[in-house]
């Protein structure tokens, strides 16, 4: 059974009424033809989907971006590399963090370090992952396979989705600042092309943790932000009431983001979600990446780390002598 | 069983009615509750001598405090917030930002100012929780950015004093980047071999923490200032438990390897002058 959201309520009726005419006819419970009531069904489908899904609200957008039937990290990466992916596990300090996944992958031709958050498909598999929330040695463990990929000058992709890093008490003992702090530092200065894709959610530092890249691009369906519109909502006003609010306040749409100058891009997906069809988004996320690697493959090292550096030392908005 | 049963915990006046004291005349440290002049407490660096309670202070305070003579110039002065996202949630964002500036005569939560500590040039960023929290927008990041900028120029070292609940809502994803951005200013001050020292003062935490108050050549921090990435309630809340004695305290975040050392704030100046030897 698919899974809708409260607001794709009206596409659910239509495929339900779709779905008992095509019974009803097969019982034999209605004569004659019915290829026209079909059709007329499947275009209202179509117009509706179209309808809802290009008027969407930020809040709408961000109950997109958790459907729990959308891909995760591993989905785009087993099919990005047709299964020739070789997982890299631990931190080397402490322990491997589930919910970080890594290693490296063929793109085409091309070796790639391939590092993301991983959320869970069932509810076992969720607390497994943690919800995608990593540990202060999920970060370190995405860094050690950084530093892999430029020693042996392989470029790095990294696939975000995360509800935020872990805020639990070890997470905090072992460094969780720290870990993102130096994720950021470093990959200013890694010498191969990163570049960040948001797949789902991209909440504060938990997301920037493993986003720095030459190129920052955006999913249609996804947020990013310094803070969840439920946070947001509790702290700001003080109740949990106001996450549609919030959402909209935080301008954290990909659109918003790109107008902003906070992303380099966004890619496309295909109408109606990326849970709708997988595949058409893993084969477009594959030739986003092939076209973006080969032009950044072009670029010297040097200047690559010069343009990050200025690309993100420009961002920010103020009065004032400039 | 008693007979009675206290169902209201101690003295319930709150705290502001208990203040008869008229305020600038005296201190009562809300540790220990010890009494002294305002400006026995100012000679003392603000900082309790029963208890040694280091009272929060402003980037001014701390300017005075370790600039020769409190003698600075300071750094780009005029930046003000703008409101790129036109926020609003129960207040406008500009609205903040202006009854913020009045109340504190400050312009934004980080001044940066240049001078010399025994006579050795460098250039120091303090945050100020007064103003909106100390929070971390676009003003505290191109400050920043700035002020390493004029280190480079000048080779002297930075110090970055960091007291901030984390990154500014009302600028979302722009507060966001300046994590990126001060991390970035930072990778440059130390391709130039010069020295960053962190001063970690309460509080320090969220996208402050994640970024440039943990990435310090040396991290230093105040005695018993709170720091960390996530702030207590929300790690209550995450755990379920109550929280350990002393979680999130210097000298835990010390003894958990993510500090150099914690320095009393009359001893600072000092201690700064004698790394800055050491490490020219």
């Amino acid at each position: 059974m698919a899974i809708y959201l409260d607001f794709e309520e009206p596409i659910k009726e239509l495929k339900e009424q779709l779905e008992k005419t095509r019974e009803l006819s097969e019982k034999d419970q209605i004569k004659g033809d019915i290829s026209s009531r079909t059709k007329e069904l499947e275009g209202l489908i179509e117009e509706t989907t179209k309808e809802i899904f290009t008027n969407l609200t930020p809040w709408q957008r961000v109950q997109l971006s958790r459907h729990p039937e959308r891909p995760y990290t591993l989905s785009y990466i087993e099919a990005i590399t047709d299964g020739n992916f070789v997982e890299l596990h631990g931190d080397r300090t402490v322990k491997d963090d589930k919910a970080m996944v890594g290693g490296f992958g063929m793109i085409g031709d091309q070796s790639v370090m391939l590092i993301g958050q991983q959320k869970g498909v069932n509810t076992k598999m969720r607390q497994f992952r943690n919800f995608g929330m990593a540990n202060p040695e999920g970060y370190r463990k995405a860094l050690r396979l950084m530093k892999l990929a430029e020693k042996f000058n392989k470029p790095v992709v990294t696939f975000i989705d995360t509800p935020g890093a872990f805020p639990g008490l070890e997470a905090e003992e072992r460094g969780q600042g720290e870990a993102i702090a130096r994720n950021l530092f470093e990959m200013i200065n890694l010498r191969v092309p990163i570049i960040c894709i948001i797949i789902g959610e991209g909440a504060s530092g938990g997301a920037l943790g493993i986003g720095i890249g030459d190129r920052v691009l955006m999913l249609e369906n996804t947020w990013y932000s310094v803070i969840s519109p439920e946070s947001c909502s509790s702290i700001l006003w003080r109740s949990w009431d106001y996450k549609k609010e919030a959402s909209s306040a935080l301008k954290l749409t990909s659109e918003d983001m790109l107008s902003n100058g906070l992303i380099d891009g966004i890619i496309n997906k295909p109408l109606g979600g990326a849970h709708t069809d997988p595949d058409a988004i893993f084969g477009i996320v594959k030739k986003e990446i092939q076209a973006h690697l080969g032009k950044l493959m072009k670029t010297k090292a040097d200047k690559r780390i010069d343009q990050r550096i200025k690309k993100f030392s420009a961002m920010g908005v103020f009065e004032g002598k400039k | 069983m008693g007979w009675f049963k206290r169902i209201k915990e101690g003295i319930t006046t709150p705290s502001q009615e208990k203040r008869e004291i008229p305020e600038g005349n005296w201190y009562k440290c809300p540790e220990c509750n010890h009494v002294l002049t305002s400006l026995e407490h100012a000679q003392n660096y603000w900082v309790c001598p029963s208890c040694q309670h280091h009272e929060r202070i402003g980037a001014g305070e701390y300017f005075a405090l370790l600039f020769d003579e409190g003698k600075f110039r300071e750094l780009a002065v005029n930046l003000t917030s703008g409101d790129p996202l036109e926020f609003v949630d129960t207040k406008k964002y500009t609205d903040r930002v202006n009854s913020s500036m009045e109340k504190t005569g400050l312009r934004d939560a980080i001044r940066c100012a240049s001078g010399t500590i025994h006579g050795e040039k460098v250039v120091i960023a303090a945050m100020d929780f007064r103003f909106i929290g100390g929070s971390m927008g676009s003003v505290v990041g191109e400050k920043i950015a700035r002020a390493i900028d004029y280190a480079i120029k000048n080779k002297c070292p930075f110090i970055c004093i960091s007291k901030s609940g984390g990154a500014r809502m009302m600028e979302a994803g722009f507060s966001l980047m300046q994590m990126a951005k001060t991390s970035a200013k930072l990778t440059q001050l130390s391709n130039a071999g010069l020295p960053y020292i962190s001063f970690l003062t309460d509080p320090t935490t969220g996208g402050v923490t994640a970024s440039f108050a943990m990435l310090g050549d040396l991290n230093i921090a105040e005695p018993k200032a709170l720091i960390g990435f996530a702030g207590p309630r929300v790690v209550k809340e995450t755990i379920g438990k109550d929280l350990p004695e002393g979680f999130q305290r210097s000298e835990f975040v010390l003894e958990h390897g993510f500090l150099d050392l914690i320095v009393e704030r009359k001893d600072l100046k000092d201690k700064l002058a004698l790394i800055f030897k050491m490490l020219s």
